[in-house]
């Protein structure tokens, strides 16, 4: 069959419309104005300027994260290339579909420090899912289509595509996406059926067992998130979730621990600690989950289903590794425990819920409520109460307590809301993210909830807000202080701010107003909930700035080297255990 | 105050991981030879902080565009699994083989090695390398170039004679491998 022959820029959008692109975001530069020329002249795909490439991949990778569709973002070459950096870190670190399609100067001029000229793909290469040079027209379509197939397929990621300027003027066939067929990339996805026969019968023997889900659950889809709730209501077992994983199960369920890890909950991580069986799906063992790996679930037979063969046996040696993509694997377990009649050991589970609602009775995300002042994550419960009515709440977070005191304080039914920097901690994640996501959901109350150091490190994405008139709300956490880093500060280096003290902060409030916002702001409890409603009944950008308690740490907490046992549930625990010296070198 | 030596000691049995075995294997991976592949597969080494003893790489076939890459590393256990699956994890890799585990191999190892010398030491390098069963490839002189064929342990013994000898260069392929019987990779 003869394909239709046409110029490399044209290639690309087609490839885009092909692929059902429908939203890129981007910023423009030499080496990429071919593109953006035929952007200009077509009204398929729609382009979003923002005013850094760091926000684009950011805004990409929220509106991936809210729709489950791979998100585009276009650069330009060089400096272009290298802002873009950091995001594509952060999607490949937190498993998002992305493609980055990138500008690059002449095939001719490569290798000769041309203007604007960078290694791309070499600076990329450890930092994507996979990226590609396109070196001649003829390989372009074939290339875009194999690189959305990568980044969607198996363990998700972001995929870079190079293209020098000449192959963008060059003129190539173009090849339908039914007619690209990956060489060799095809991941696994069912289970292997004897290692599900087994896993469900050690899942069905357990007497105090407890799953343990993250964020692939999520990208497996929300079947996967529909199956894991079935299987974990068919078996009455307790559940615990990641970061990452927060929206996987319904959080207002009783059988929901809230979530795991150094800032999690008590009965979670007590529950992780003293199970005799894990059932980990779709997480990673993060060293921000196990806490010291030698304590880590001593007694428990451990289940790990991923899709991503190197994430078994990389922090914990686990009993049984299942291969495969979560939702399948999930499907087989309940065929197979319907099939076989498992019952769960109805007398060992209840000892078990008897001893983890004693833990639960700690209540250990209590604070101490004021009258004056407000306190973070009192200012988060509001959020969430006043906002629990509607199904359309989209949250992002940038880095630090507040994002903690967010995964703490605001629940999550379901998947898809929940949008947070989990494994490069990328502070300045939160408001292009937001961004991408009410890009996608026009209507939505979009809420990043933001600390005054986070916002800081793209808050020129307001500009890009005011442009495309949407309606993201910023809800700062003002405390004045690079808060986590304080908080670790008081607890190992004695008390030693070292530059965690912001001064010069901006008026947020007048910030909000130079960018055609509306700017609120609350410094008393007694004004929080109109802040609150007013912000999210005006339909506009809003930035509300909470002035909350300078002093408030992020508790419970595992300290750094230490184990699930040995949390600090509050002040009164962080002066009797002084964190030890081994802990201290961890992050 | 005195350091109280046996306290001291008890710290550091608790604190120490346990000691764990280091093994060293054999790897083979057919990858599609597109530009980039190796530098993504050495990046993968060196990024992860893992060991590379030897590789050696070339295209085994060039109508498909397949090369074969021969990697010995060394590590634990866990670190030897961990390497096969951030292997296969590639993008652009086909198959990822361990020749130490998978069944009994044939590994082989090339060394051009240049003696110069005259007199005695001459004709004691022409000598050892005949016990070899090494080539003479180029010769001067008073100089010899020999080609030995062997595994890592034998080229090491002959090397290691040749040293005393005049030893003044030294080529090393690096190790390739296949496994025994009827089974291709």
């Amino acid at each position: 069959m003869a394909y239709d022959q046409m110029t490399g820029a044209k290639i690309v959008i087609q490839a885009l419309i092909d692929q059902g692109v429908t939203d890129v975001f981007g910023y423009p530069g030499g080496a990429i104005l071919p593109v953006y020329d035929e952007l200009f002249q077509q009204n398929h795909v729609r382009h979003i300027l923002v005013r850094q490439e760091g926000g684009a991949v950011h805004a990409a990778e929220g509106y991936a994260r809210s729709t489950g569709k791979v998100g585009v973002v276009v650069v330009t070459s060089g400096p272009g290339a290298t802002n873009a950096v950091t995001g594509i870190a952060d999607a490949l670190m937190d498993s998002v579909p992305l493609v980055i399609l990138c500008g690059q100067v002449p095939t001719h001029l490569i290798g000769n420090d041309a203007f604007q000229e960078c290694d791309t793909t070499g600076v990329t290469r450890p930092v994507t899912k996979h990226n590609y040079l396109v070196k001649s027209t003829d390989q372009l379509a074939r290339t875009i289509h194999e690189a959305f197939y990568v980044a969607r397929s198996g363990r998700p990621g972001p995929v870079l595509i190079d293209l020098p300027k000449d192959v963008q003027f060059g003129t190539g066939p173009y090849l339908p996406p039914t007619d690209v067929v990956h060489k060799t990339y095809r991941p696994k996805t069912r289970g292997d059926r004897q290692q599900i026969e087994q896993a469900v019968a050690m899942i069905a023997e357990a007497k105090r067992p407890i799953f343990y889900c993250g964020g692939g659950v999520i990208n497996s889809g929300t079947r996967a998130c529909d199956l894991l709730t079935e299987f974990v209501q068919m078996t009455g077992y307790p559940i615990t979730l990641t970061l990452m994983g927060l929206g996987a199960y319904p959080a207002s369920d009783r059988q929901f621990l809230g979530m795991v890890g150094m800032h999690g909950t008590y009965e979670a991580n007590l529950t992780m600690h003293g199970c005799d069986t894990m059932i980990a799906i779709g997480s990673r063992f993060d060293d921000r989950v196990t806490g010291r790996i030698n304590a880590f679930a001593p007694d428990a037979l451990k289940i790990h289903v991923d899709i991503d063969p190197s994430s078994v046996n990389k922090n914990v040696m686990v009993d049984l590794g299942i291969i495969g993509d979560v939702a399948d694997v999930l499907e087989q377990m309940i065929e197979v425990w319907k099939a076989r009649g498992y019952q769960s050991d109805k007398r060992a589970l209840d000892t078990w819920w008897k001893q983890i609602d004693h833990w639960r009775g700690r209540n250990s995300l209590a604070f101490l409520q004021s009258s004056e002042v407000i306190k973070p994550q009192y200012a988060i419960q509001r959020l969430y109460e006043l906002t629990k009515g509607r199904d359309d709440v989209y949250i992002t977070t940038e880095v630090g307590q507040h994002q903690m005191w967010a995964a703490q304080h605001f629940k999550f039914e379901k998947p898809l809301h929940w949008m947070t920097s989990g494994g490069l901690g990328t502070m300045g994640y939160g408001l292009p993210a937001a961004m991408g996501v009410q890009l996608a959901h026009p209507g939505a109350l979009v809420v990043d909830i933001a600390g005054e150091a986070s916002i800081m490190m793209n808050i020129q994405e307001l500009s890009t807000l005011s442009q495309y008139r949407l309606p993201v709300k910023v809800f700062i956490l003002n405390n004045e202080y690079m808060g986590m880093v304080r908080q670790w500060q008081e607890l190992l280096h004695g008390g030693r701010y070292s530059e965690t003290y912001m001064s010069s902060l901006p008026d947020f409030v007048k910030l909000a107003d130079a960018y055609g916002a509306v700017g609120l702001r609350a410094e008393k409890v007694d004004q929080l909930d109109d802040v609150i409603k007013e912000m999210i009944s005006v339909n506009r950008t809003v930035i509300a700035d909470i002035r909350v308690d300078k002093a408030e740490n992020c508790f419970p907490m595992i300290p750094s080297g230490a184990a699930h046992n040995e949390m600090l549930l509050g002040p009164a625990d962080q002066a009797e255990q002084p964190i030890s010296e081994d802990g201290m070198v961890l992050v | 105050m005195p350091l109280d030596s046996t306290d001291l000691g008890r710290r550091k049995v608790a604190t120490m991981p346990e000691p764990v075995r280091q093994e060293t294997h054999t790897i083979a991976v057919l990858v599609d030879n597109e530009p980039g592949v190796l530098a993504r597969v050495i990046g993968l080494f060196s990024g992860r902080g893992y060991n590379i003893e030897s590789l050696t790489v070339a295209e085994t076939d060039p109508e498909g565009k397949v090369s074969r890459i021969t990697i010995v590393t060394t590590g634990t256990p866990m670190i030897i699994e961990q390497i096969k699956a951030q292997l296969g994890r590639l993008v652009p890799v086909h198959t990822v083989s361990d020749l130490t585990v998978d069944g009994p191999s044939v590994t082989r190892e090339m060394a051009l090695v240049k003696v110069a010398g005259t007199g005695e030491k001459r004709v004691e390098a022409l000598r050892i390398a005949d016990i070899f069963r090494a080539r003479v490839v180029d010769s001067t002189n008073e100089s010899f170039v020999f080609e030995i064929v062997g595994q890592t342990s034998k080229l090491n013994a002959f090397i290691g004679l040749m040293q005393p000898l005049g030893l003044v260069d030294l080529a090393r392929t690096g190790v390739v491998a296949i496994s025994r019987g009827a089974q291709g990779l």
